[in-house]
């Protein structure tokens, strides 16, 4: 139980450490439920459309894409913007509990981690798939070659993401399974099968949870935290650089990195929210996931909200107050008002209204308003990458060159693919790995030494 | 049992009883992965074999996966002019029976690749238009016929001379019984040719027809002068002319002439600070239309009543015989005010192929003095000698059976005749109809025999498009398929056994030669005319009298329903460019649409009919065709192009649009281009045309910056006020780059652009750019490196118009550059935005940080590939490729790259020559043929290059200046001669 003077009491019943570990550990070693078969299937299906249009795209061409002359990035970068942000959580709640030791994160820590090494394998598929010659990619890498002066470029955004990309998920590759270490060795011990054994056994490296372990343990986690900390203000930032470096009209303001952080914790917070309530209803975690725990969640969320309206109307203002006809005909006209003022107002509505009704308590706190809600933000983040990617770019400085855009068939197909292996990926993790920190729970429980 | 033999002491010792210990080291050691058996004896020797067989048989596998081997054979004789990678340039005649100009052919390793304008040319002056670029394109045209056919099968010269002589012998009784229909026949030694062989067969008719006629204009010289001629117009010593419904700057008589003309008057500098003034009435919004200075819109019918009108206020001030006549619908008072004022200065010129207009306005131009001034009468025109009338008592002659064997020539009425059923009626009771077509176009297809021309780069002819101005037109490649000449079949079927080259030269030798002293000899003198392609003569002055003849003009049309308009596209012609990918391919200069046939209607009687753009309507004769809503369409009208609807052309033509010929009507032995009476049913069905537009006015932002003339003269900055301030403020924290030696710019004047879209074939030939077809326009992923960008203002219903060529802006501050993570665009040490295709990954960031948007992804592999079935995916096809460009891979970005090619080319040339390049000496291929004039290109680096005179202009402003990115094409802004702001 932890007891805040904000937040007030987060665990409903009191556990034994081994209620705990048995709670917890419990999916991996029992058969999976009959609901785990069904999605999985379903995310199976999702991955092979995914795997289509992936095939389709690379061997027929990205004319199978719904780009043109003028829109030359679309639902590509729209989905890879958004699945990086979805990823951006799992980063901030470890800084929360390692570098602010918020001890409420624990709880959420591993499955939003999962999430981030998820989304950012997704995210990264899609800047693989828009190159138009794929087979070439390591030219983005700065590898010793054979080609004389050629070397990257290292004025453009794009190898920055690069580096930011790899970077992030390796990082967060590391902080999540090295978090992991003792739980898998728990696991090894309970394991009855002996491929598990050897399995758990493998991965955690020989954990024997003696002093000198855990010594090691929590020093390098704080130096993967702390490594970590930078990077989620570093990676969407370097993504909204992208933009931001351009010279196309609502891409180039100096806004969009601080907006593109906050936006992404945003994002990640509704997608943990909305994947925490589905795993504490199925693996019955509730005394775990408790309502307190979400509503943390709800409050972070009631922020970002604020903090995203607070910028969508700041570039609003700054295009007015720039007085550059490029500029105000992107915000003030083609976004608000011109050819894609739905979308606008869908953003406008989804993030900046409707996570305003976390300021009622009852709203807070009810598991259905909750899910709801967070969904809500997740379709509304989506629209405004791409209002940003797409109303830019087709209304740009010559209106000859104005065009419109609309997905195809296999950019739907890629978007619905990256869910595929999201979702795989995270049923796969609650099937082998536990979804919460058993040590960490059992460290921040009453008993504990702390 | 086999010998063993023993290799050493210790195994000799071992063999009679080896222990297990001794045995195993000892298998180990010889078996070596294969069984005793394996190693020794005979079946080793099979097993070799067999692994002989496999390595054999695997490696013939795997070779035969390879790419298929394609040898390139070295000439046995090297020929002498030929040096690979070196371009032969021969100087020839665009003449297609319509269009004229003189051109140079570029060929590369024998293969025509380019045409060129032929500088030397009195008439086209270096300049061409789309067709004649495209041209070099129809000369590699799989639907071209490849042997000659006789009811629709292969077969051999032999036998067709054979049959052919029968036939001829056979009808030499029957006099009046052969007709040879051609186009217009502008070549004296064809002339000359045709009329030997109506000599051999008396009685044979020679009936000149034209798709599209201007007939009217001679008839009404006929009546008026008594010569039927049409005067060569001379707009360039015209400061007002008004045009009815001509499109002289597009689609009339000679476009590229015109062009050049017009805009000698138009261009504005230091010295020259006037103008030409344009009035332009009509009903379409035609080319001409869109860089009037001022417009009106007319119905067809009433065009009489205005000419009429104009010609009395004339008169009465000139004192002239006034004829009573309806109303003008329009005020001409201030058309009739200029054009007196520009008395003998003046020009008016009419498209519309009706005997009574046509006799208004020479009278006009009478009253005006403008005859001997704008009009040269000792000079005509030689283009448009078709007769309706010969060509419809022609069909009549068929239809009763006189005619026993009918030759085409260059025509193909079975698809343009007005009247074609009656034609086609007429074919089956003529007894041998022999064709000249390249193809087995709609009239071959109904022939006989089919014996195909060659394409006009396999052939010698001459040409004169206006008399005393005589062009060459000579073969810049072998006979690629099994083709002969036209003339050299007339020959042969009158025996003779000269060649029409041979012929020619003889032609030129008695008939030409003698007319010129520079030369003392023959040889000397056909060498030049050879090699500027070009001879001009003196022409004897004739005695021209007019005799003013009464005027009347028919009441305007009260018929319920629209007036239809039968016009000219400026890409397709007649519809002999139909299959001409990059013809189909090109927007259209003024509605900006590709690959369709659409109906043009106004924005009023779209709204009173409850009509949308793209709904499919049905008129005519069951007709269906989409609307496109066209600003400037004259209430009332509508338009649609000829040149579709096509059966015969081949591939990339059959089955698109709607055959508008059928549309024309004949009124008093003349093709009328209207009909009146049209009424529209809506289908109910959708049909997405192929824009490369969808946004038409400019948003009130100056991306074409405009003037008038009298703002103009008070202060050349006028309209461009904004870019001194823009300069002013600019302000950057980097050094600018600096460029020793050269540094390439562009500059574009809007005051000499017509839009006619020379530039983007000229473009596409010159830089292998791809054609991507219907669907890929519509997806707004046109290929074309330069594209002119049109808008629209003011008055919907009358707009003003704007052309705007945009190519890459070599921006020597280029947001594209610095956003490739590869390094794939960057700078040259000479101010161009290069592009490495090689180390292109396509990542497209460039084509977004663009502000102009001229990057081109390649979307699809475009070459060799089925999906795209045009000219790269067809082995004939790739033959038009520029070998010095790359044809770029699916996946990588493209774009204009100034031409670099061709500076490479001449500043090698003048390092060779151990000399310094000279101004204008590299020209791009836009500027190369631009009819206009209006596209500039050279070193800014030099101050007196004109380039860089151009650049100091006071009206010299470049796109989005505030963006800092520097561009190297800079603009001039458009001035409109016109009295309201």
């Amino acid at each position: 139980m932890i007891n805040t003077l904000v937040r007030g009491t987060f665990t409903a019943r009191e556990k034994s450490f081994r209620q705990v570990t048995d709670d917890i550990a419990r999916p991996t070693y029992s058969n999976a439920a009959k609901w785990w078969y069904v999605a999985m299937g379903i995310a199976t299906l999702m991955l092979l459309f995914g795997l289509w249009a992936i095939y389709t795209s690379i061997a027929v061409g990205l004319g199978t894409w719904g780009l043109n002359n003028s829109v030359a990035w679309g639902w590509d970068i729209i989905n890879f913007v958004w699945w990086i942000g979805i990823g951006h959580a799992g980063t901030a709640f470890t800084i929360f509990l390692i570098v602010f030791r918020a001890k409420w994160a624990a709880i959420f820590n591993r499955t939003a981690e999962a999430m981030t090494v998820l989304a950012v394998a997704c995210a990264g598929l899609f800047p693989a798939l828009h190159l138009g010659r794929i087979w070439l990619i390591f030219f983005i890498l700065p590898y010793p070659n054979t080609r004389g002066p050629l070397w990257v470029n290292f004025n453009s955004p794009l190898f920055w993401d690069v580096l930011a990309i790899t970077t992030y998920l390796t990082l967060s590759l590391t902080l999540w399974y090295f978090g992991m270490l003792p739980d898998l060795a728990t696991l090894r011990d309970r394991s009855k099968s002996k491929i598990a054994k050897a399995v758990y056994g493998f991965f955690s490296m020989g954990w024997v949870g003696s002093v000198k372990n855990w010594i090691r343990y929590e020093a390098m986690i704080k130096v993967l935290g702390g490594l970590a900390a930078p990077l989620v203000i570093s990676v969407h930032s370097i993504v909204a650089l992208d933009f931001a470096i351009s010279v196309i009209p609502g891409w180039h303001t100096t806004i969009l990195p601080p907006y593109f952080f906050v936006g992404a914790i945003f994002s990640g917070f509704a997608m943990v929210m909305t994947l925490t309530i589905f795993i504490r209803k199925l693996y019955n975690l509730q005394d775990y996931i408790t309502i307190p725990h979400l509503e943390s969640i709800a409050r972070v969320l009631i922020f970002g909200s604020l903090v995203i309206g607070l910028a969508y109307l700041t570039e609003m203002f700054v295009a007015w107050y720039s007085g550059w006809e490029f500029e105000m005909f992107t915000f003030l006209k083609n976004r608000a008002t011109g050819e894609y003022r739905t979308a606008f107002w869908i953003m406008v509505f989804c993030n900046a209204l409707v996570p305003q009704l976390f300021w009622f308590r009852k709203i807070r706190t009810s598991i259905a308003w909750m899910l709801i809600i967070s969904i809500i933000i997740n379709i509304g983040m989506w629209y405004e990458r791409f209002i940003i990617v797409v109303s830019s770019l087709s209304h740009t400085f010559l209106p000859a060159t104005w065009t419109s855009y609309s997905p195809t068939i296999v950019d739907i197909g890629i978007y619905v693919g990256t869910f595929g292996i999201f979702f795989t990926g995270i049923l796969l993790f609650l099937k082998y790995i536990p979804s919460i920190a058993i040590n960490e729970t059992k460290a921040f429980s009453k008993k504990s030494s702390h | 049992m086999e010998k063993k033999y023993w290799q050493s002491i210790n195994a000799y010792k071992a063999q009679p009883n080896q222990s297990l210990f001794e045995k195993q080291p000892l298998k180990e050691f010889t078996v070596d992965g294969l069984d005793e058996s394996e190693v020794k004896g005979k079946s080793s020797r099979r097993d070799f074999l067999k692994s002989l067989g496999f390595s054999v048989g695997a490696v013939a596998l795997v070779s035969s996966c390879q790419m298929p081997v394609r040898k390139a054979i070295p000439f046995l004789n090297q020929p002498e002019e030929i040096i690979p990678g070196v371009a032969n340039y021969y100087a020839s005649t665009f003449y297609d029976g319509h269009d004229y100009c003189s051109i140079l052919v570029k060929n590369r390793e024998g293969r025509p690749i380019k045409i060129e304008g032929n500088e030397l040319s009195k008439l086209s002056k270096g300049g061409t238009n789309a067709r004649a670029q495209a041209s070099v394109l129809n000369l590699y045209d799989d639907a071209r016929l490849k042997n000659p056919m006789k009811d629709g099968q292969n077969t051999d010269w032999e036998t067709v001379d054979r049959e052919i002589v029968a036939k001829l012998n056979a009808l030499k009784g029957r006099e009046g019984s052969i007709a040879i229909v051609t186009g217009t026949v502008i070549s004296p030694s064809t002339t000359s040719l045709i009329k030997e062989f109506v000599a051999a067969h008396p009685g044979t008719e020679w009936v000149m027809y034209d798709a599209n006629a201007y007939e009217a204009i001679r008839k009404a010289h006929k009546a008026q002068t008594g010569e039927g001629i049409i005067p060569f117009y001379q707009f360039d010593k015209a400061e007002t002319i008004v045009s009815f419904g001509a499109d002289f700057l597009g689609t009339w008589l000679m476009p590229v002439t015109f062009t050049k003309q017009f805009n000698t008057n138009r261009k504005l500098d230091k010295d020259k600070q006037n103008m030409s003034k344009l009035f332009v009435v009509e009903s379409n919004l035609s080319l001409t239309g869109s860089n009037a200075d001022e417009r009106y819109t007319i119905k067809p019918s009433e065009e009489a009543a205005v000419l009429l009108d104009l010609y009395n206020k004339l008169a009465a001030r000139s004192g002239q015989a006034t004829y009573n006549g309806p109303a003008s619908p329009i005020d001409t008072s201030e058309i009739a005010d200029e054009l007196f004022n520009a008395r003998g200065k003046s020009l008016v010129v009419c498209g519309t192929n009706k005997l009574e207009n046509q006799l208004i306005v020479n009278a006009i131009n009478y009253i005006l003095g403008n005859y001997e001034n704008t009009l040269n009468t000792r000079q005509p025109i030689m283009l448009s000698q078709g007769s309706d009338e010969a060509m419809l008592s022609l069909v009549q002659k068929m239809n009763t059976g006189q005619i026993g064997m009918l030759m085409c020539w260059n025509v193909n009425p079975v698809y343009d005749h007005p009247q074609a059923e009656q034609f086609i009626e007429g074919l089956k009771k003529v007894d041998a109809v022999v064709s000249f077509a390249d193809r087995m176009d709609e009239t071959a297809s109904q022939s006989t025999y089919v014996c195909p021309d060659n394409n006009y780069l396999e052939s010698w002819d001459d040409a004169e498009a206006v008399r005393g101005y005589y062009s060459i037109m000579q073969p810049a490649i072998r006979n690629i398929f099994n083709t002969r000449q036209a003339q050299d079949s007339l020959l042969k079927w009158l025996g003779s056994e000269q060649e029409f080259s041979a012929y020619m030269e003889q032609y030129w030798e008695t008939k030409i030669f003698p007319y010129q002293s520079a030369f003392a000899g023959f040889r000397p003198f056909w060498t030049q005319a050879k090699h500027d392609g070009l001879f001009d003569m003196e022409v004897e002055s004739t005695n021209f009298a007019f005799t003013p003849i009464e005027l009347k003009a028919e009441k305007p049309s009260d018929a319920a329903g629209f007036e239809l308009v039968v016009y000219e596209k400026v890409a397709i012609g007649t519809g002999k460019y139909t299959n001409n990918p990059w013809l189909m391919e090109l927007p259209d200069p003024v509605t900006t649409a590709t690959w369709d046939n659409y109906l043009t209607i106004s924005i009023a009687d779209a709204e009173s009919q409850g009509l949308l753009q793209e709904d499919v309507v049905s008129f005519g004769n069951g007709l269906e065709l989409p609307l496109l809503i066209q600003p400037g369409q004259a209430k009332g009208t509508l338009g649609i192009a000829m040149g579709f609807g096509r059966s015969g052309a081949g591939p990339v033509a059959n089955g698109i649009g709607a055959n508008a010929f059928g549309l024309m009507q004949i009124n008093k032995g003349l093709k009328v281009a209207n009909q009146a009476g049209i009424t529209l049913e809506n289908t109910g069905k959708k049909y997405q045309l192929a824009l490369t537009q969808s946004q038409h006015t400019m948003e009130g932002r100056n991306v074409v910056k405009e003037t008038t003339l009298a703002a103009f003269l008070q202060d050349p900055a006028s309209g461009n006020e904004d870019q001194k301030y823009k300069e002013k403020v600019a302000a950057t924290l980097y050094p600018e780059a600096k460029f020793d030696g050269f540094h390439w710019g562009l500059a574009v004047d809007l005051n000499s652009c017509t839009g006619c879209g020379n530039c983007v074939i000229s473009c596409q030939a010159e830089n292998n750019v791809s054609v991507v077809g219907k669907d890929e326009v519509r997806r707004h992923r046109i290929m074309h490196w330069m594209r002119i960008d049109r808008y629209y203002s003011e008055d919907a219903d009358n707009p003003k118009v704007y052309h705007q060529p945009v190519m890459c802006q070599h921006c020597d501050n280029a947001p594209c550059e610095n956003v490739c993570p590869v390094a794939a665009t960057n700078h040259s040490s000479e101010g161009l935005n290069q592009m490495a295709y090689n180390r292109c990954i396509g990542t497209k960031y460039c084509m977004n940080n663009c502000p102009y948007r001229v990057r081109r992804f390649n979307w699809f592999a475009y070459i060799n590939n089925p999906k795209f079935n045009f000219n790269k995916n067809s082995d004939l096809g790739k033959m038009v490729l520029n070998p010095d460009v790359t044809v770029r891979e699916r996946g990588v970005v493209e774009k204009c790259s100034f031409c670099v090619q061709r500076i490479q080319d001449k500043k090698l040339n003048a390092k060779q020559e151990n000399r310094k390049l000279e101004d204008l000496e590299i020209k791009t291929a836009c500027m190369q043929s631009c009819p206009g004039d209006a596209l500039v290109f050279g070193n800014m680096n030099d101050p007196e290059s004109k380039v860089s005179l151009l650049m100091k202009s006071k009206r010299r402003y470049r796109l989005v200046e505030e963006l800092h990115t520097l561009p190297s094409v800079s603009y001039l802004t458009k001035v409109r001669n016109t009295s309201k702001a």
